[in-house]
């Protein structure tokens, strides 16, 4: 490898057709993607290719001529930089980049997996033989009718008075309130015998099997399909119990084929969408805590809310998505900003879903400014103090009807109220 | 406009691409050229990203005007489907076909559904079109916001994308004969699946320099006031450092370009500032924001700015 370096740092560009000049940038493929950049064995080829088709010419035409074919998000450009300008520069450097690079990412991760796997084994001693969870969701309906049992308790207690068991078994309670998440109705179709319209593809089709007899109407209905979730959840000291099982809740549901966006904040925002997609859970928890470095801590909530309104609103609530904004809305200096942030956050989503686990007090009030200032912005509110609380939200989605559509239904029933007015 | 190119390579090099964009009124910085270049070269399609009124969709325009080729336009929805985008059947043509039929007596089912699925019948859409023959060469495929339709779609684009071909389940498969030139524009308002972007060459394009962006306003506002037109872009580029919602994009600078040309302005002072900020600011948030002192600031340091280069 190193003799290869060598020969393009002393000019081989007269072989640049071949040999050198392709492996060398093989390597460089390899560099990149122990840097995190998806960069395949298809990726190097078509790499090699285009540095043929640009040929020799400045060293700019070279870096964006790799840089079209390597770099596949805008995020991935400020390491591609760094890994052109170390990588062909000098030989030595890139065998300290590739250190550098290696450690920060192998050890960790097999740190991590240890870390799980352990925990894995605790759960499969203790706790694994009532796994399967499709078959045991008839029996919590039927627990919770009847006499008081432990998992009736379990539903009702308070997450932050639960023993570290209970917590083991609320985790588990949890993958199963995925089941019942609602769908929207998109504009794409689907063939349905039922459905409203008639679908000329099919009918046609079928019409021509009996041979001129007579048309058979086939019909159509629009298709359904899960909304988008975006998670912006609080994880300042007072609701760091409360966010570690939502973040379990979340893991559940983008394991469950949900397009889901997370974001963590305390004093300042964090994207760990990518972060939760480790199949494992603890796995990925143990992602979000590392990549959120202000767990426990303070809480700036109009901060955090107007980087997201900047960043990544336009980004990731695009389709009628729904935010789930999980705060106990104790802004920590409040600033009369928060109002403004939340009321852009509702305009541009489908729906605001607002969980505080305040709400479990009776008799809560909104005194805080902040709670006061967040409240008209959102659709609906609801506490998430406890298991039974996360499955009623499960509910309340499925109830709630999208803000447009409510606002259609008002006028199709004051036209039909009209119509009935009108003397024949 | 150029002269229609009649080699296979509609550009030799990197400058060849830099000058053939410029020859159609695109002001392109080098790395665009290279990525047009190599997209044109390797035969992928050219994805590029970015904030909206960076000139995305123009670059589709400009390559199709300059090679003299057909601009194929297939603009994105939600709900977007094959019968939009790539074929449709005429179906009351075909029924009245069966109808004239059975008057006629025939019953071979096999030459009816053959009579009622051939081309008569077929209503081409973009997608389809893109993979025809033309003659003056293949043409210019833009596939614009391709981020407002859903992953569904994105899915069915695979096909179309890798090896250009379409399969129409009542004919048989289309084959490209010359692969079109593909321009994908999205302006990221959700992640487009890394499966399709694997198979382009990926740009994310970026607001303009000062000096491009000045170039390109004196390209296509002819008639803006020099001075004017050193203001305006010195102006913009001040207010893109500001803490906006939505900075103002190259097409909010050749708009305020036009409108003060239009104004007969020959220099920007704080009253027209703030009367015309609906031109490049669109969020009254950030018109707010700029509107008064602060846009007085901007000039005061942008005219600073202007003398001291003088």
């Amino acid at each position: 490898m190193s003799k290869n370096m060598i020969a393009l740092e002393t000019g081989d560009v007269g072989h640049a057709s071949g040999g050198h000049l392709a492996d060398n940038i093989v390597y460089f493929a390899r560099a990149l993607r122990a840097a995190g950049l998806p960069v395949g064995p298809a990726q190097a080829v078509d790499a090699v290719e285009a540095v043929k088709a640009v040929g020799v010419g400045p060293k700019s035409d070279f870096y964006w001529a790799l840089h079209a074919v390597l770099v596949r998000r805008h995020e991935h450009h400020p390491i591609f930089d760094q890994a052109f300008r170390i990588f062909w520069k000098k030989r030595a450097m890139l065998e300290s980049m590739m250190a550098m690079l290696m450690p920060s990412n192998a050890p960790r991760s097999t740190e991590r997996r240890e870390e799980s796997a352990s925990r894995r084994v605790n759960d499969a001693l203790f706790s694994g033989i009532t796994r399967p969870q499709a078959k045991r969701k008839p029996r919590i309906e039927r627990d919770a009718r009847g006499t008081v049992s432990v998992e009736e308790v379990l539903r009702h207690k308070d997450f932050d008075q639960m023993s570290a068991a209970e917590i083991a078994r609320a985790r588990r309670e949890i993958v199963r309130l995925r089941l019942h998440f609602p769908r929207f109705r998109t504009r794409r179709f689907k063939a349905s015998q039922s459905g409203r319209r008639i679908d000329p593809r099919l009918t046609l089709k079928s019409s021509l099997r009996g041979a001129g007899g007579s048309i058979d109407l086939r019909f159509r209905d629009k298709q359904e399909r899960l909304p988008p979730v975006v998670a912006i959840c609080d994880i300042s000291g007072s609701m760091s119990q409360y966010s570690r099982l939502f973040l379990h809740f979340l893991h559940a549901i983008s394991s469950d084929g949900f397009r889901m966006h997370a974001f963590l904040f305390g004093t300042r925002l964090t994207n760990v969408t990518r972060q939760l997609r480790s199949k494992d859970v603890d796995e990925a928890l143990a992602k979000c805590s590392s990549a959120a470095q202000d767990w426990s801590g303070g809480t700036r909530i109009s901060q955090s809310l107007n980087r997201f309104n900047r960043e990544w609103s336009r980004r990731v609530l695009g389709q009628g998505a729904i935010v789930l904004l999980m705060s106990d809305g104790l802004e920590r200096e409040p600033d009369g900003t928060l109002a403004r942030e939340m009321d852009r956050l509702q305009r541009s989503c489908r729906q605001l879903i607002w969980l505080n686990p305040l709400l479990r007090f009776e008799g809560f009030e909104a005194k805080a400014q902040g709670i006061r200032e967040m409240l008209p912005h959102v659709d609906a509110f609801h506490p998430i103090h406890n298991l039974q609380s996360m499955a009623d939200l499960v509910e309340a989605i499925v109830s709630q009807p999208h803000r447009d559509d409510a606002k259609r239904r008002l006028l199709f029933d004051a036209a039909r109220f009209q119509v009935r007015e009108c003397p024949v | 406009m150029a002269e229609p190119t009649e080699t296979s390579a509609p550009a030799a090099s990197i400058d060849a691409a830099l000058a053939l964009l410029k020859s159609a009124g695109y002001v392109a910085n080098r790395p665009l050229a290279t990525v047009v270049f190599l997209a044109l070269r390797m035969g992928r399609p050219l994805f590029l990203e970015g904030e909206a009124g960076v000139g995305k969709t123009e670059i589709a325009k400009v390559l199709a005007s300059a090679l003299g080729r057909r601009l194929i336009r297939l603009q994105c929805y939600e709900g977007l489907d094959v019968s939009a985008a790539l074929y449709e059947w005429n179906y009351a043509a075909q029924m009245v076909e069966i109808r004239l039929a059975e008057a006629e007596g025939v019953t071979d089912r096999e030459r009816l559904s053959e009579d009622v699925f051939s081309e008569r019948f077929l209503v081409k859409r973009p997608l389809l079109e893109a993979l025809e023959p033309h003659t003056e060469g293949p043409p210019v495929l833009l596939i614009d916001e391709l981020d407002r339709t859903d992953e569904a779609f994105e899915a069915f684009l695979l096909e179309v994308l890798s090896d250009f071909q379409a399969t129409i389940p009542e004919l048989g498969t289309v084959k490209a004969e010359h692969a079109p030139i593909v321009v994908i524009t999205s302006n990221r308002t959700r992640e487009i699946h890394d499966a399709l972007k694997r198979r382009c060459i990926y740009h994310w394009v970026d607001y303009p320099d000062a000096l491009r962006e000045l170039e390109i306003v004196r390209t296509k506002v002819p008639g803006a006031d020099e001075s004017l037109a050193r203001e305006i872009v010195s102006f913009i580029q001040a207010i893109r450092q500001e803490d906006l919602f939505k900075v103002p994009g190259v097409a909010e600078s050749l708009d305020w370009a036009s409108a003060l040309t239009e104004l007969d302005c020959v220099a920007l002072d704080p009253e027209t500032v703030s009367d015309t900020l609906g031109v490049i600011l669109k969020y009254q948030d950030d018109i707010a924001a700029i509107e008064g002192s602060r846009a007085k600031e901007l000039l005061d340091t942008v005219r600073a700015e202007l003398k001291a280069a003088e």
